[in-house]
């Protein structure tokens, strides 16, 4: 009988990216519904923009670097992109928007440094702070979360519509009727202003930790990552150092002066910090790769987001802070070599 | 299972993974002792080596473990018939082997009488050996590593007895599925193995054997268990281990029995080990004490393409087209053939190859990895996590992808064992295993090549050395006849100018 020839190992793989990939879209499900609950139906159009964007963006790229445009676009990388954006961008945004986050996104940040596996930097966030910097008007226009104990006006499917599309409300909204500060801008420009945590916590957005929604979305999207933790497609280390490199300098800074200083919990449950623990910094292609590397890498990212917070200019420091690493990623992995079984360690080198 | 207490007190192996063993089909009915074959193809390099040396001739009659061709060079194994018959040819044939596909084989055509050798003398008890005499007597029997390495045992001993040793170590893990030749081995000829185990000891003067097994093996515990309270031989204990894939490598199993780290290049017996598979170890015991040479092994035959997996004692020399036939036959799933484990076996492509010393399993699978669905390196890290000896593998990768030679040794390329389990979680599907293994070939190449350039350098420069000091030793006698010439006085002088002289005269006559 003859036989075909082969190369060991003979056993199938046993996953690939699209699964990992679709892991990751079906972890966010649990965010996304609670993100629709407390903020509305934009979320599902931010989503749908920004799919439709990166799918185009991954297609023409594709196409015009001559590379099989079936076999990488169902690998639903670009899908996790638009994901990540939709959840970064704030509920009313308009098309263009987000659009121009996802495209930069995907055509500079992904495809013209080499595509899938060789970005430096994380898609998603390279495109998101293009459109914060760009429509610094838009990206910080927030509407109040559903709450019931508070004024807020809950726009119909149709009026956010009407604004995705045209940017502008119908006659009988008007912006400020509908918008609301973010606990991280309460905090940021209340601090300024001479006023002490304690006074700023009482607001009734603030809820009981990081804001009113933004725990529970919060509280969500940790479930969502707690199963990628279980299934493996993430490992521990990255988020560990997330959160501890952010928990515990604000944890210090609290004891050291509460009277200005954000509590522990609120800096995990605002703005971004368990998104990007679990779903942005955990992106491999971007991250340093080994066990000590990626501790490290997450612990810069918590710092750096403290640090934003605590004495940048924006509220929230989750995008830089990841591009931040993103940069110093070859140097983490350049020093973070494992010890090669069988080789000599530093202690024995010295020894020596 | 009073002096085989199991333990666990274990060092660190780093990665691995937890594979599907596959084994039940294999294990579920007990070895089947093989009929002689109507030809015996015996290959004349089954071992790490040289090739024997060929010293019978075509037509000759020979014997049941008779030596057919003997061992040549400082490293290499003799090889013995497997059964009487008569010698058809010595030709190439093929055989599955690292490199190429076919090798010289000495075929024999069998009689089917089985006649054995008679031995000269019934062999002496080893411990009237000297350890010398009896590394050499191992070397005798052909007897090579049956774990798959096939390092000529006798060699093997004889360079672990110049080092400080301390440990024996019977590797009785098999960590790859399908395979299950040494569990069968171990439940059914326990007592051999440990006898292997003495004779070792004697051989190496070491006063401690651990044989390790997996702990999902549990009949063949309870079986070594049984023969060591027999045996009641205090310097012999037990050892289980966690089943992880690949803890039976030779590096690894040091590693996680005495928490000694192998150095890079070296050997088990750098950090005092000496590693023999269990199925050597038997064999050795087989030559030693009952006088028959290497030249039958167990061997399991199975996979999804194999009607009646199990495993056999079967003739080494015996084609795998006979073995699979004798196991019941293909099913329609067979799609490929390959000698050795699903992980670090070698596929071939006919089922004429021989059966040699270091055929483990014979495996017959129906699935096919898919060839060229390979996406880029999401850099995912997987392939670092699983890696025993904690390379990086997509580094390793990047720089095999460029040929970079220097970055390759610096990231460990040599240190590779090429377990495969970087390629099974790899979600890119990129061939990482046979990308090490061609870079490896290529920097073996390139090492061959600077070895030859350098030979040429020396031979070239001692060639100039030779011409230089020709050159200066005429000009030394020059100057000595000219020296005598002047001491001996001008009379001297005027006869040498004569003879120049006659001697130009005579040129410009022949002109």
């Amino acid at each position: 009988m003859e036989f075909e020839r082969r190369e060991a190992p003979f056993l199938a793989p046993t996953t690939d990216v699209a699964a990992i990939m679709r892991h990751v879209l079906y972890a966010l499900v649990p965010a996304g519904i609670a993100y629709v609950w407390y903020f509305g139906a934009g979320f599902v159009f931010n989503l749908i923009v920004a799919g439709v964007f990166c799918i185009l963006g991954e297609a023409v790229m594709l196409r015009l670097r001559g590379r099989p445009v079936e076999v990488t676009l169902i690998d639903f990388s670009a899908l996790v992109t638009a994901a990540l954006l939709a959840f970064a961008m704030p509920a009313l945004t308009p098309w263009w928007v987000t659009a121009t986050a996802a495209l930069f996104g995907i055509v500079v940040a992904k495809h013209l440094y080499g595509g899938l596996g060789y970005n430096l930097f994380n898609p998603a966030m390279v495109g998101y702070v293009v459109v914060l910097i760009a429509f610094p008007l838009h990206m910080n226009l927030w509407i109040a979360p559903r709450m019931g104990d508070l004024d807020y006006q809950i726009l119909t499917i149709a009026e956010t519509a009407v604004f995705t599309l045209t940017g502008s409300f119908p006659d009988s909204l008007s912006f400020d009727a509908i918008s609301r500060a973010t606990p991280l801008d309460i905090v940021k420009s209340g601090l300024n202003n001479m006023r002490t945590f304690d006074e700023l916590r009482v607001y009734p957005m603030m809820g009981d930790f990081g804001g009113r929604g933004w725990e529970w979305i919060g509280n969500f999207t940790a479930m969502g990552g707690a199963w990628l933790l279980l299934r493996k497609i993430i490992r521990w280390q990255i988020p560990f150092g997330v959160l501890t490199g952010l928990l515990i300098p604000s944890t210090i800074m609290y004891f050291l002066v509460p009277s200005i200083s954000p509590s522990p919990g609120f800096h995990l449950f605002s703005g971004g910090t368990i998104l990007c623990a679990f779903f942005i910094a955990t992106d491999p292609v971007s991250a340093a790769t080994s066990d000590k590397g990626r501790l490290i890498y997450g612990i810069g990212i918590g710092l750096l987001i403290f640090a934003i917070r605590e004495w940048g200019s924006y509220a929230d420091g989750v995008a830089f802070a990841v591009l931040l690493m993103n940069m110093a990623v070859p140097t983490i992995d350049y020093l973070t070599k494992p010890h090669i079984v069988g080789h000599p360690t530093k202690k024995r080198k010295s020894g020596q | 299972m009073s002096s085989g207490a199991a333990t666990y007190d274990l060092g660190n192996l780093h990665g691995g993974l937890r594979l599907d063993d596959e084994k039940a089909a294999s294990t579920a009915i007990a070895v089947q002792v093989l009929p002689i074959p109507q030809q015996l193809i015996l290959p004349i390099q089954q071992h790490v080596g040289e090739p024997a040396h060929p010293i019978v001739g075509i037509g000759e009659h020979v014997l049941k473990g008779q030596l057919i061709a003997q061992a040549d060079g400082s490293l290499s194994a003799p090889v013995h018939a497997s059964s009487s018959g008569k010698v058809l040819a010595i030709e190439p044939w093929p055989v599955s082997r690292r490199r190429g596909d076919s090798a010289p084989c000495i075929v024999i055509e069998c009689d089917g009488e089985d006649q054995s050798i008679v031995p000269v003398d019934a062999p002496a008890p080893f411990n009237t050996l000297t350890p010398d005499a009896l590394r050499q007597q191992i070397l005798a029997g052909g007897i090579v590593g049956l774990g798959g390495a096939v390092f000529p045992t006798g060699q093997k001993l004889m360079q672990a007895a110049t080092m400080p040793l301390e440990y024996l170590i019977l590797n009785g893990v098999e960590c790859e599925p399908y395979i299950s030749c040494d569990d069968l081995l171990m439940r059914e000829q326990a007592a051999e193995v440990l006898g292997g185990a003495q004779i070792l000891m004697h051989a190496l003067n070491v006063t401690s054997c651990f044989v390790v097994i997996e702990s999902d093996k549990p009949e063949a515990i309870a079986a070594i268990g049984e023969a060591m309270a027999t045996l009641d031989d205090a310097r012999i204990t037990l050892k289980q281990i966690p089943t992880i894939y690949p803890s039976g490598g030779e590096d690894q199993l040091v590693q996680l029995v005495t928490n000694r780290e192998v150095p890079s290049g070296g050997l088990p017996t750098d950090v005092g080990c000496v590693v023999q598979n269990v199925g050597t170890a038997a064999a050795i015991y087989r030559w030693i004490c009952e006088g028959e040479p290497l030249i039958s092994r167990i061997t399991t035959v199975s996979g999804p393409g194999v009607a009646t997996p199990m495993n056999v004692v079967a003739r080494i020399g015996t084609t795998v087209g006979d073995i699979i036939a004798s196991a019941g036959g293909y099913t329609d799933q067979a799609e490929q053939l390959i000698i050795g484990g699903p992980m670090c076996g070698k596929s071939v492509t006919t089922d004429d190859v021989p059966l040699v010393k270091a055929t483990n399993c014979i495996l017959v699978l129906n699935q096919t990895r898919p060839i060229g669905a390979e996406q880029p390196c999401i850099r995912c890290g997987e392939c670092a996590t699983v890696c025993p000896i904690q390379l990086l593998p997509q580094q390793l990768f990047w720089h095999a992808s460029a040929d970079n030679e220097n970055k390759l040794r610096a990231h460990g390329l040599t240190d590779c064992i090429e377990c495969g389990c970087c390629d099974l979680v790899c979600p890119s599907h990129i061939p990482l295993t046979a990308s090490f293994r061609n870079a490896k070939a290529r920097i073996q190449e390139l090492a061959d090549e600077k070895a030859r350039a350098e030979r040429a350098r020396i031979r070239f420069e001692s060639r100039n050395e030779r011409i230089e000091n020709e050159k200066r030793q005429r000009e030394a006698e020059l100057a000595e006849q000219k020296q005598s010439a002047l001491s001996a006085g001008p009379a001297a002088i005027t006869d040498i100018l004569e003879r120049q002289k006659r001697k130009h005269d005579d040129q410009d006559g022949d002109e």
